[in-house]
């Protein structure tokens, strides 16, 4: 493709920029709903659209070596210009960013209703500021360009996370997420300060340059799983994410579950497989473990919620945890210089990131299409949407098959790819290590399979069955925006699974450019993903849909043609007892029972019996988080107390407070002097 | 070669449908030689396939289009899990569609499905089914995965057909992570095919059915391709059992036509061992409570694991 070396950078400057105007533009008139919806909404949903196109021009356009368009901007402060650059790595997340918001921004222009939280203008100004905060972050080629979009990203977040502001819940939720994002944000600025190694240069390719110990280095790596972690919603940080999930609204929470998390992952890879130089192999077990440990908390807290968004937020964790194990791996490969394993890991890595990116907006807009048509978000008061929304539950199956990681959708390529380079971790040159990493096989697998579990119970109980509600019978499918926006989103999950080999050959050259490793996935046939050629491994979605598909339409003429028979449609059968009621039926409650069970001792649940002679009965569980109250009730505690400590400071008159300023210059002074 | 390899394909899908009542018959009679009861037909399965294709169907009134379209997703994934498994011949085109892991997320694929549609009525059976059927799944599946990966591990690849083959190479000895493994696999055959530790294929008692709980609203036509598939997935069990275990006698690439004609009674003699050995496991155990299925597929995944650690810390 004949291309300026920094015409994608260019274009996607200006397009971020243009995210900026159209947010700006929903400040003229602020109270109109069908301003924004009719108007803004949808251009940012071409210019998303614009954005994934220009990243995939940067992608395919990329040089096999490092040699990434750079761009130097003199804004902000003198002498310390913007450094821009986009690679490869940054082109795939840009792709990904670009493509969510297509669909996310076509669902928003039908969804934003009149409510009591902040303006629409403001909304779709925080929203498109959101977006563009995000596309600099992965521009930023230097830590302070970094850390200014990062910030800017987490609060124009955290200002959409508390649009409804008048309720009290959704705020203490928000203050909750900033607070976690700025010791997170703390962490990434220690990170960086170790890895420019006293240069006192703030670019990343002087970063790139340093010589680091290999303590130096480990405490950056360590710095920068602590910050990206906690934005990741990696245990023992994640306490924010089931917060601030169901308390924003939904294309807010799809953005924020479907990109920004990934923003941690890009930010990760970033530091470990590009800036960070002399990390000893041993640190990639670190995420592996955290990953781990965070996928199978994350899923089996998911399985135990009623509430139908704490529950995507909890599959979030798990899938966040799945992406640091794979990292891990890759650091692991990497590091032992196993340069083809590498590769394939690393590939897993951007699969998984693109593929949950798209399922997980995608549930987040159904879960917000069945909030509007309901007002529920509990799972105990829905049931049986599928006969009144047809349209949303349709795509919402997809997007639940693909996050189950089942064939042949998105989510199993990118399991699978991490199973087969679980599979070969036994080659690792050191014992131990080799032994215990393909149990973390049986771990992944483990968490796949319970995500299958989530699944059925977070779609069976919202979509099937009977309402549980005599309200439900109301509810219909959404306008043609929000079907647009689901239905674009699902193609993604269909079509990342559809044609791994492409995708992979297109993903891989991230891999090529950062060099890790390669894989020849070129050299199979279009139709089937051959990651690694000398070990036979080979999956074809295609043809595998085809048959299932073939067999399927031949059964249904077989049977129909030989079986002419009727069908009735009857009652269901009640065993004679007459009036089988919605209220027999599993509750989402029921539903995670087993698993309650079996995981008992990652909950800490108060359980509320009755007694045999309550006049109204009632059965109640409160499922607490362990790690909530063993470390973050204290913490709080302690920061209340010190706080309590100072506050004889604050005497409230102004005669103090400027005697405090004149004695804080006169130390100032005084050791200047 | 290549017409060969196709008929093979086609041979295998065919007797794999053909066969596979045919198998669960036989392991109902020989339960009931065991038991001293009188046996019935062999056939009967074919029987109650054939009686239920041609009645009315009954639809639930709050049946969605999922819940009748299930029946033949179940039906066709099985039927693709039996075209991937090297039951006679190890030289199948269709095979390098899928390896062994693709192999898993099939069977996860169906009792996905499976469940759903149990869940679609809305009846307190269909969804107690379900959720039973998908614990027992969590658990088993994992499980699964680490017996294949010992076969991967031993084999150098997660295709199937390349596993079998290469283990038919290997001395007629048992390697001590094969056998770990191999009770692991026939642990987690019995509970994902709702055998008789984890659930009893003869009972309709609430208290503690998974399988039929969730059949309980199907009918005639839909009842009975959900019927085959599931005789098809105790089927697809056995085999990936033999192409794991006992892959002996299967036909590889140069045995040519008289191979794959040789391989067919061996396949025949396999099965009849294996479902006499299936009766009577399930005749000598009795149904464990449905919150000790944990601990029984722990037990399994333990196994595997170990296979696991004796293959890589002794490599045999």
């Amino acid at each position: 493709m004949p291309a300026t070396p920094h015409g994608p950078l260019t274009l996607i400057l200006l397009l971020l920029c243009v995210w900026g105007l159209i947010g700006v533009t929903g400040l003229v008139r602020l109270d109109s709903i069908r301003f924004a919806a009719a108007w803004l909404f949808p251009m940012g949903a071409v210019i998303g659209l614009t954005v994934a196109a220009a990243g995939l021009w940067a992608l395919l356009g990329s040089p096999a070596s490092a040699a990434a368009p750079h761009c130097l901007l003199q804004v902000g402060l003198p002498n310390l210009p913007v450094h821009l650059r986009l690679d490869a790595l940054s082109s795939v997340f840009l792709i990904l960013l670009g493509g969510v918001a297509c669909g996310v921004s076509t669902f928003a222009s039908g969804y934003f209703r009149k409510h009591q939280g902040s303006p629409p203008g403001l909304v779709c100004l925080q929203y498109h500021v959101f977006l563009a905060s995000m596309g600099f972050v992965l521009i930023a080629d230097d830590a302070y360009a970094f850390l200014v979009a990062w910030e800017t990203m987490a609060v124009s977040s955290y200002f959409l996370v508390i649009t409804d502001h008048r309720i009290a819940a959704i705020r203490s939720a928000g203050f909750l997420y900033l607070v976690i994002a700025h010791a997170g944000a703390l962490a990434i600025l220690c990170a960086f300060a170790l890895m420019q190694s006293g240069a006192g240069q703030s670019t990343f390719d002087a970063m790139r340059a340093a010589a680091l110990t290999p303590v130096g280095a480990g405490a950056a790596f360590l710095f920068a799983l602590v910050g990206f972690g906690a934005k990741a919603g990696l245990v023992p940080f994640h306490v924010w994410l089931p917060e601030a999930h169901p308390a924003a609204p939904s294309p807010v929470s799809a953005l924020m579950s479907g990109v920004m998390l990934k923003m941690a992952v890009y930010g990760m890879l970033r530091v470990s497989f590009d800036l960070l130089t002399g990390l000893a192999w041993w640190w990639g077990l670190v995420p592996i473990a955290v990953g781990l440990f965070s996928a199978l908390y994350g899923i089996v807290f998911a399985a135990a919620q009623t509430d139908m968004k704490r529950l995507l937020a909890y599959s979030s964790i798990d899938n966040l945890g799945i992406l640091f194990t794979a990292l891990g791996l890759a650091l692991v490969f990497h590091g032992v210089g196993m340069p083809t394993l590498a590769a394939l890991a690393l590939l897993a890595v951007l699969y998984h990131s693109v593929g949950h990116g798209f399922t997980k907006s995608l549930l987040f807009l159904g879960t917000g299409s069945v909030l509007h048509a309901t007002g529920e978000r509990n799972l105990g008061r829905l049931g049986g949407l599928i006969h009144r929304m047809p349209w949303v539950a349709w795509l919402t199956l997809i997007g639940a098959l693909a996050i189950a990681g089942l064939p042949p959708l998105s989510g199993f390529v990118s399991e699978w790819l991490l199973l087969q380079a679980f599979l070969f971790s036994h080659e690792i040159p050191h014992t131990f290590v080799n032994m215990l990493l393909p149990l973390g096989a049986g771990l992944v697998a483990l968490v796949a399979a319970l995500a299958g579990y989530v699944m059925v119970k977070f779609y069976g109980v919202i979509f099937l069955g009977q309402p549980r509600e005599t309200g439900l019978a109301l509810a219909h499918d959404p306008g043609f925006g929000e079907r647009a926006g689901l239905a674009w989103l699902a193609l993604a999950c269909v079509l990342l699974g559809l044609f791994p080999a492409q995708v992979s050959a297109v993903l891989q050259r991230v891999g090529a450019q950062l060099h890790v490793g390669v894989l020849d996935v070129d050299r199979a046939p279009w139709w089937m993903l051959v990651p690694l050629a000398n070990r036979q491994a080979s999956y074809a979605p295609l043809a595998f849909l085809f048959t299932v598909a073939a067999t399927v339409v031949l059964t249904l003429l077989v049977v129909r043609r030989l079986y002419r028979r009727h069908e009735r449609r009857a009652p269901a059968w009640d065993c004679g007892f007459g009036s089988l009621n919605a209220r027999m039926q599993d509750t989402a409650e029921g539903f995670g029972q087993p698993i309650r069970q079996l995981f008992e001792p990652f909950f800490a649940m108060r359980r509320h019996l009755p007694s045999p002679f309550d006049a109204a009965p009632t059965y109640r569980v409160d499922i607490g988080d362990r790690i909530w109250n063993f470390a973050y009730l204290p913490l709080q505690t302690l920061v209340q107390r010190i706080a309590g400590g100072f506050a004889w400071l604050q005497q409230g008159r102004i005669a103090l407070y400027l005697i405090y300023g004149f004695v804080t210059l006169v130390v100032l002074l005084a050791l200047v002097l | 070669m290549n017409t060969l390899e196709w008929f093979t394909q086609i041979l295998e899908v065919g007797a794999a449908l053909a066969a596979a009542p045919l198998f669960l018959g036989w392991v109902g009679q020989c339960r009931a030689w065991l038991q001293n009861r009188r046996a019935p037909s062999i056939f009967q399965v074919y029987r109650g396939i054939r009686k239920l294709f041609h009645k009315d169907a009954v639809v639930a009134t709050r049946a969605s289009p999922l819940f009748r379209i299930a029946p033949y997703i179940v039906f066709g994934t099985m039927v693709a899990a039996a075209a991937i498994i090297p039951s006679m011949g190890t030289r199948l085109p269709f095979a390098s569609a899928a390896d062994a892991i693709a192999l898993v997320g099939l069977f996860a694929t169906a009792r996905m499905f499976l469940a759903l549609a149990a869940m679609d009525i809305g009846t307190p059976f269909g969804t107690l089914g379900a959720r039973r059927e998908m614990m027992v799944g969590f658990l088993a599946e994992p499980a699964l995965l680490m017996v294949i990966f010992v076969a991967s591990l031993i084999s150098m690849t997660t295709a199937l057909p390349l596993i079998s083959e290469r283990l038919m190479t290997q001395a007629l000895s048992l390697s001590p992570s094969l056998a770990f493994t191999a009770v692991a696999f026939t642990m987690v055959l019995l509970a994902e095919n709702a055998r008789i530790p984890i659930d009893n294929p003869a009972t309709h008692l609430e208290l503690t059915m998974i399988h039929e709980a969730m059949l309980l609203e199907y009918s005639a036509r839909h009842l009975a391709l959900m019927e085959w598939a599931a005789a098809l997935k105790l089927f697809n069990y056995a085999c990936i059992g033999f192409a794991l275990f006992m892959p002996w006698g299967a036909a590889t690439g140069e045995a040519g036509p008289l191979g794959l004609l040789a391989a067919i009674p061996v396949l025949g003699v396999k099965l009849g061992v294996a479902g006499a050995a299936l009766a009577l496991i399930e005749t000598v155990s009795a149904k464990l409570r449905v919150f000790r299925a944990p601990e029984f597929l722990a037990t399994a995944f333990l196994f595997a694991v170990l296979g696991l650690l004796v293959h890589i810390l002794l490599g045999a």
